[in-house]
């Protein structure tokens, strides 16, 4: 799947080889990606393979708003694991009120706490506002973040580590909750999903399918969006913020959308894990999982339609199937991979057929054309003189 | 036609970074039409001027554009009232193609639900300015392949589709050949007419054969103002430009060589 992804012209930011070509090569990738996921993977696969693969698939739909996010806006989210989790655990109160029983109490709240139900539980019960809820929270969340981050013109390294520590808090807070929310081990055993029962091979198939059409409709959203006039405007502001400031557009609500939109999809993910998986607890929110779910991004290639999606399901199942094999031996493993992808190949894997095509390019002319971007006056020359013969003192001092 | 003339009006502009006074009481007027050149030694005060009046270095004072005060507004906000700058070193969206630069310099205007769809066809003035700049055959080449002083181009075509009233130029001739000076300076004649144009320049040369008035900045503050001619009479700005043991002796020596030197450039040129 990756070799198909490097294939692919277009995907690379400002190249544009000719709109049809590049159109083509998107829709190809979408058919592909529904034939494989809706056909091919149902037939072939156990259900037990089939329900792993549902779980890749929502760490792939986190990847898809991490490249929006990071990937296409530069903003590295290395705290998605926080809204990942609103959404996931929006998703479990709901599940857990549903199953409760006629007390209306989850069973963890009789064996840990007072045995009432807190009042900002309520508003779950209702399978509406928990839907709306899922999308809203986060996406509020995300947007009063945004808004206080950007604002302040928090960029770089000093984002990355702000919402690294975002996700280790949240982490945390939930922790201690132990009567409320669960606490360490979070909140699990669902026997049922909005009244289909969860233990019905038919309904986990389901919600296979529901995953993998979740992540189709993500690409094609990230996909109209990197079309957009707005796609260009966040590759600019990725790369001259400040320029863009003095085009007279204000770079902090460009960068506020790309955030709230990748936040929506973390959400809709941890949504997702939650019925597919059976379990959402702090260890799934923290800063071990946000990090985990970037590396997948890197290593399929952030700045691709794609790539990040690719790369996610790649690195998943790739942990999955060595752990089995060698436990213990995968985190050697996937810290290798990251390092070889960031060291020879910064687009990640995504970027493979077009450094290939590059090189062989280059071996048939039998000369190194000089790149495109060599400028054709020379830069170096220094500026020319104000006068000659300037003396240094009269220089103000600065 | 404009039926009003614009103009850029300060007063009194001070930037103090940790008590230094880069800007120190700076009053001007510049109008529209006017080519006006904002001349001075390293350190005089000349791109602090123009961050103090688009907003990006604190300053007290006041700066107008008509009847609009700057001062206190924000970058964005400046640039959305006509205010249009470019910078030392040319900063355009390398990976974005010419057209998609323009595309987004003629945007701000824009509703944020139409930024959703993509570009259906090319924008009016997008087109007229890939004309003006001369850039309209490298359309849809990457802003980070064009050459130096095409990238230069670029940078004040995106400023023309922005609408700005005001052009402020921070040394736009900069590492340009000869040729590429004078297309420049007849582009600023051209677009300068509708406009009012401050350019923050070194080189002599160009100021002279573009210049319709110059303002001499030291030490942040204004040491002269007039035409070209009068400017280079002042026998204060030859003081700063030449120091204090200038004689009209080194200034005759001092032309010389420059022509010598300007005349080598051209016949190099145009080899």
């Amino acid at each position: 799947m990756t070799a198909l992804a490097g294939k692919l012209p277009g995907r690379l930011p400002g190249k544009f080889p000719g709109k049809f070509t590049a159109n083509r090569g998107v829709l190809l990738g979408f058919v592909l990606g529904a034939l494989v996921l809706l056909v091919l993977a149902p037939a072939v696969l156990s259900d037990f393979r089939l329900s792993l693969l549902g779980r890749f698939i929502c760490y792939a739909i986190v990847a898809v708003g991490i490249g929006l996010a990071w990937g296409r806006g530069g903003m590295l989210v290395l705290g998605q694991g926080v809204f990942f989790g609103l959404g996931g655990y929006v998703m479990a109160m709901h599940l857990k009120l549903s199953e409760a029983g006629p007390s209306g109490v989850p069973d963890f709240m009789r064996l840990y706490g007072s045995g009432q139900l807190p009042f900002w539980w309520e508003p779950f019960k209702s399978p509406v506002l928990t839907l709306l809820g899922v999308v809203l929270i986060p996406s509020l969340v995300a947007f009063g973040l945004g808004a206080a981050i950007f604002r302040r013109r928090v960029r770089g390294a000093y984002f990355a580590i702000l919402s690294q520590a975002l996700a280790v808090a949240f982490a945390t807070l939930l922790t201690g909750q132990v009567a409320t929310i669960g606490g360490f081990n979070g909140l699990n055993g669902f026997r049922s999903f909005f009244g289909y029962n969860l233990f019905d091979p038919v309904n986990k198939r389901m919600l296979f399918y529901i995953a993998a059409v979740t992540l189709l409709v993500m690409l094609l959203i990230v996909w109209q969006l990197y079309r957009s006039r707005y796609g260009e405007l966040l590759i600019a502001v990725r790369d001259q913020e400040e320029r863009v400031r003095f085009l007279g557009y204000d770079p902090a609500n460009i960068k506020i959308v790309a955030y709230v939109i990748a936040a929506a999809m973390a959400a809709v993910a941890g949504a997702l894990f939650v019925p597919i998986v059976g379990i959402i607890s702090p260890a799934n929110v923290g800063a071990v999982a946000s990090i985990a779910f970037l590396i997948g991004v890197a290593i399929g290639g952030r700045a691709t339609l794609f790539g990040p999606a690719l790369g996610a399901l790649v690195v998943a199942w790739a942990q999955t199937t060595l752990s089995e094999s060698f436990p213990s031996f995968w985190i050697y493993f996937q810290g290798a991979l990251f390092m070889l992808v960031v060291a020879f190949l910064p687009g990640g894997l995504a970027s493979l057929g077009a450094v290939l095509r590059r090189r062989r390019g280059r071996a048939r002319t039998g000369s190194t054309e000089p790149p495109a971007s060599a400028p054709l006056v020379d830069q170096d020359r220094p500026p020319p003189e104000p006068l000659p013969g300037v003396p240094a003192g009269s220089e103000a001092g600065r | 036609m404009n039926m009003t003339i614009d103009y850029l009006e300060l007063s009194d502009v001070r930037v103090s970074f940790d008590g230094f006074l880069a800007v120190d009481g700076v009053s001007m007027t510049v109008l529209q039409g006017d080519l006006r050149f904002l001349i001075g030694p390293n350190g005089a005060g000349k791109t602090t001027l123009v961050d103090a009046i688009t907003g990006l270095a604190p300053a007290t004072g006041s700066v107008r554009f008509g009847r609009t005060e700057l001062i206190g507004k924000k970058v964005h906000q400046i640039a959305r009232l006509g205010i249009g700058r470019s910078f030392q070193t040319a900063s355009v969206f390398e990976k974005l193609t010419v057209l998609q630069n323009l595309d987004i310099a003629a945007g701000a205007g824009r509703r944020p639900l139409s930024l959703l769809r993509r570009r259906s066809s090319v924008p009016l003035e997008v087109d007229q300015v890939l004309d003006t700049v001369g850039l309209a055959e490298l359309r849809d080449r990457p802003a980070g392949a064009l050459a130096h002083g095409q990238k230069q181009w670029l940078e004040i075509g995106m400023l023309l589709v922005q609408d700005a009233r005001v052009l402020l130029l921070d040394e736009p001739v900069a590492g340009m050949s000869a040729d590429e000076r004078a297309q420049t300076g007849e582009l600023l004649r051209r677009v300068g007419a509708q406009r009012t144009v401050v350019v923050v320049e070194h080189d002599m040369d160009f100021m002279r054969s573009f210049a319709t008035s110059v303002t001499v900045l030291h030490a942040g503050k204004i040491l002269s103002e007039g035409t070209v001619a009068q400017v280079q009479a002042d026998p204060n700005v030859q003081e700063v430009y030449l120091g204090q043991a200038a004689t009209e002796k080194a200034l005759a020596a001092v032309a010389a060589a420059e022509d010598t030197v300007a005349d080598q450039e051209r016949g190099k040129v145009e080899d």
